[in-house]
């Protein structure tokens, strides 16, 4: 089992006590960062560390950061992106249920690194426990000396919010997050201005996924040279993986990136293999909108090389073979489980979520859920699958946000692999309502490729 | 600020939109657009046809951007490379999009009021496919009045936001806009309260397609049967310009907009009582007849430019008495 630097003290008996946590060593990365280093040099540890956003796009922390306009005279902000509402991701929900003051730890240190007096974690609505335990862990901390005015007597002050949403999964969306934090509807605002320049109440802002801002605290606490040794090439450090689906031990796992997928779907440190003695269909990798693979190509690169748990390796072969990590929702469906069922209600969701601001997102969700929606129920024809294709390709990367495009993957993806699935699910539609089409070929082993002869 | 769309050079100044260069250009390079609307503060970028790539970001990087961009809301950079028409992804995708705005939309021009004007029907067009793929129902609301004087028609609607900006910037404070989320949005009124307000009328006019209608001119006539003419008229009413379009039919004034230009968009905007009450001829100064852009079906055949029949194509006689549509066949 690997090392693990977020959830190291999960297991400790009241650990969502500002007393035990402070007891394991908590709250130093805020006394080293404000005590002995400047803004800058907190920058640039992170910067060092190589830190990638956990939230789903892995844009790096630390460039994000150093992006922040500084104009004078004009507050900057930082906001939490705590509305995590990705089908399939619930490892902020974890890691705040469990160690609220891990996530107020990092706010500090990283509000303090951008200069930001006035500090947001933006919370999903649905997420009412979690409002509460931060709420009061913020009150803890608050009277133990580490927010409010003049922080450990370095002259520093920070005030930190709780802002419930209204739940919905648009407000995940950055500019989405900042209407609705400003009152407004969540709809995304068109770009730029990027938030790094006019963000919040026009103001320079970085929103950070919930556990980018924790995974700041080990990297003051170590330096970012030592987090930096963990992890493969780019891919740097610790993530936390909901796994869920048909695994034999479901759950969040703290790994460090560039565990192979075989190692963390079977091995026993990890999910332990496929519950019930079944086999591994399919796999979708980092929440719902990143592409679905079939078994032997999330096992195995297109070149039968072993595919790990890092960004590179999971889009290694780009969306023909690949996938992504995106936020690290790790969903394993075993052979009984139906592709087309599991792409409509995705579909489904998406066209639920859909704010409705731009036209490709809002008529073509839906008319991507009707045409799965009449597959899976037995009145498809052969020329839907390709009628879904051309509509995901219209609707892909002409949207203001990314939600177009996270509709859009998971249906390309499972047509790309499981095209006979569909095409049974047209030829048989009576035994498709009642059986589902099984493992089939999915988890053969790849064929090797030739050598191009030079 | 030189900026180069299809191959013709501009200068325009730091902080025009791609959108307003082009159409400073003018011609078949300007993109459709249906939510912009230069007089509204903040429209755009919601409908998505004016999509265009940018091939080359500006003189010090001359990086192309990696998605197609909305032209109405990005800003022109120095040395800036776009292609509209001349990229066939653009072409693409713009067709695209015109598929997504009709899936909703119902497709009965023929009972519609705004047939003629409407800006749906022009770009569908000349961006969209002959016929439809989607085989669902569409979505259905009951017509709803917004005080006396408009109609309400959200069946129609392409949700542009073009009313909710006008709403928002004529009064000073928000009861008209958007409820619900995704395909289900709709405009409203809080609890269909009328928009009181001097100027609501201006709703109508900013409407590209058929939503939004004039209730004492719904129904009374095709558009293009009427005979449009400037008008003006001194106004007492505070921020109203009083210059006008009047739509005769014989005699009568049957209907009176704002005048728009052959974007469609408004040049001004106009005061509910010159809009709804003034009707009569004695009422006004009459200018002369309004020229509507060439594009427009109110003054050109504009729907005649489909290619000839085959018929024509090999008759000698026949190629004769169509010699025009031949030869604007020819030239485009």
């Amino acid at each position: 089992m690997g090392r693990k630097l977020l959830l190291e003290h999960i297991n400790v008996p009241g650990i969502n006590t500002f007393d035990v946590y402070r007891s394991k060593g908590g709250y130093a990365s805020v006394e080293k960062a404000l005590k002995t280093l400047s803004p800058d040099d907190v920058v640039e540890e992170v910067k060092k560390s190589g830190l990638r956003g956990r939230g789903g796009a892995g844009f790096p922390t630390g460039m994000k950061w150093s992006f922040l306009a500084k104009p004078e005279g004009v507050p900057r902000y930082l906001v939490c992106n705590g509305d995590e509402s990705e089908p399939g991701t619930f490892k902020d929900r974890y890691l705040m249920t469990h160690i609220p003051h891990l996530l107020i730890e990092g706010m500090i240190v990283a509000s303090y690194a951008l200069g930001a007096n006035t500090s947001y974690i933006y919370l999903r609505g649905e997420m009412m426990p979690q409002i509460r335990i931060l709420e009061r862990a913020i009150a803890e901390a608050k009277n133990a000396g580490f927010l409010g005015k003049n922080i450990l007597g370095t002259g520093y002050d920070l005030e930190l919010y709780v802002q419930p949403g209204g739940g919905a999964y648009i407000c995940g969306e950055e500019t989405a997050l900042l209407e609705s934090l400003e009152g407004k509807r969540g709809n995304p605002r068109i770009k730029p201005p990027f938030p790094a320049i006019a963000g919040l109440y026009g103001c320079p802002t970085v929103v950070n996924n919930v556990e980018s801002i924790a995974a700041v605290v080990p990297i003051i606490n170590h330096g970012g040279d030592e987090y930096a040794k963990i992890g493969i090439g780019r891919s740097t450090g610790t993530k936390l993986i909901s796994a869920g689906g048909n695994l034999k031990r479901p759950g969040v796992y703290e790994i460090e990136l560039g565990v192979t997928v075989e190692d963390f779907i079977y091995g026993d440190d990890y999910c332990q293999g496929i519950a019930n003695g079944k086999r591994l269909k399919a796999v979708v990798a980092g929440g719902s909108s990143v592409p679905i693979l079939p078994a032997n190509l999330i096992l195995k690169t297109i070149n039968n090389e072993a595919r790990l748990m890092t960004y590179e390796s999971l889009s290694d072969g780009g969306f023909a073979t690949g996938t992504m990590l995106g936020s690290g929702g790790f969903i394993a469906y075993d052979e009984d489980q139906c592709i087309v069922r599991n792409t409509w209600n995705f579909a489904r969701f998406y066209h639920h979520e859909s704010c409705g601001q731009c036209s490709p997102c809002r008529e073509g969700t839906g008319w991507m859920e009707k045409v799965l929606h009449r597959l899976e129920f037995g009145h498809g024809k052969m020329s839907d699958m390709d009628l879904l294709v051309d509509v995901s390709k219209k609707i892909e990367g002409n949207t203001i946000c990314p939600l177009g495009d996270a509709a859009a993957w998971p249906v390309a993806s499972a047509i790309r692999h499981f095209r006979d699935e569909f095409e049974w699910h047209v030829t048989n539609p009576s035994v498709a309502l009642t059986s589902n089409y099984g493992l089939a070929h999915y988890a053969d082993p790849l064929p090797v490729l030739e050598k191009a002869e030079v | 600020m030189k900026v180069t769309i299809d191959n013709i050079s501009i200068e325009v100044e730091a902080g025009t939109t791609i959108l307003n260069a082009a159409r400073m250009i003018g011609g078949d390079i300007v993109p459709p657009a249906m939510c912009y609307y230069s007089k509204l503060q903040g429209s755009g970028g919601k409908c998505r046809t004016c999509l265009v790539k940018v091939s080359q970001g500006s003189e010090k990087d001359p990086r192309p951007m990696p998605k197609l961009v909305a032209s109405c809301r990005t800003t022109v950079m120095d040395g800036m490379v776009v292609q509209n028409i001349t990229s066939p992804e653009v072409i693409e995708a713009r067709k695209g999009v015109v598929e997504m705005l009709l899936i909703n939309h119902p497709l009965d021009c023929p009972v519609c009021d705004q047939a003629g004007e409407c800006h749906l029907q022009d770009l569908g067009y000349e961006h969209g496919a002959a016929k439809t793929r989607y085989e669902f129902d569409r979505r259905t609301f009951e017509k709803i009045d917004i005080g006396d004087k408009i109609q309400l028609h959200m069946t129609r609607c392409i949700l542009c936001y073009r009313c909710v900006f006008t709403a928002d910037q004529i009064t000073d404070h928000r009861i008209h806009g958007i409820l619900n989320r995704g395909d289900h949005s709709e405009i409203s009124t809080y609890i269909q309260k009328a928009v009181d307000n001097d100027f609501s009328g201006n709703v109508i006019d900013v409407c590209p397609v058929g939503a939004l209608t004039d209730k004492t001119f719904r129904f009374k006539n095709r558009v293009w049967f009427t005979k449009p003419v400037e008008a003006h008229r001194d106004c007492e009413t505070e921020g109203c310009c009083g210059k006008v379009t009047l739509w005769y039919k014989g005699e009568d004034v049957i209907r009176v907009t704002g005048r728009k230009d052959e974007y469609g968009e408004v040049e001004e905007f106009i005061c509910n009582t010159c809009r709804f009450d003034k009707k009569k001829t004695a009422d006004w100064v009459i200018e002369g007849p309004r020229k509507v852009s060439n594009k427009s079906v109110i003054s050109a055949n504009h729907y005649e430019t489909l290619k000839p029949l085959p018929v024509v194509k090999t008759n000698p006689l026949l190629q004769e008495a169509n010699k025009e549509q031949f030869e604007r066949e020819t030239r485009l």
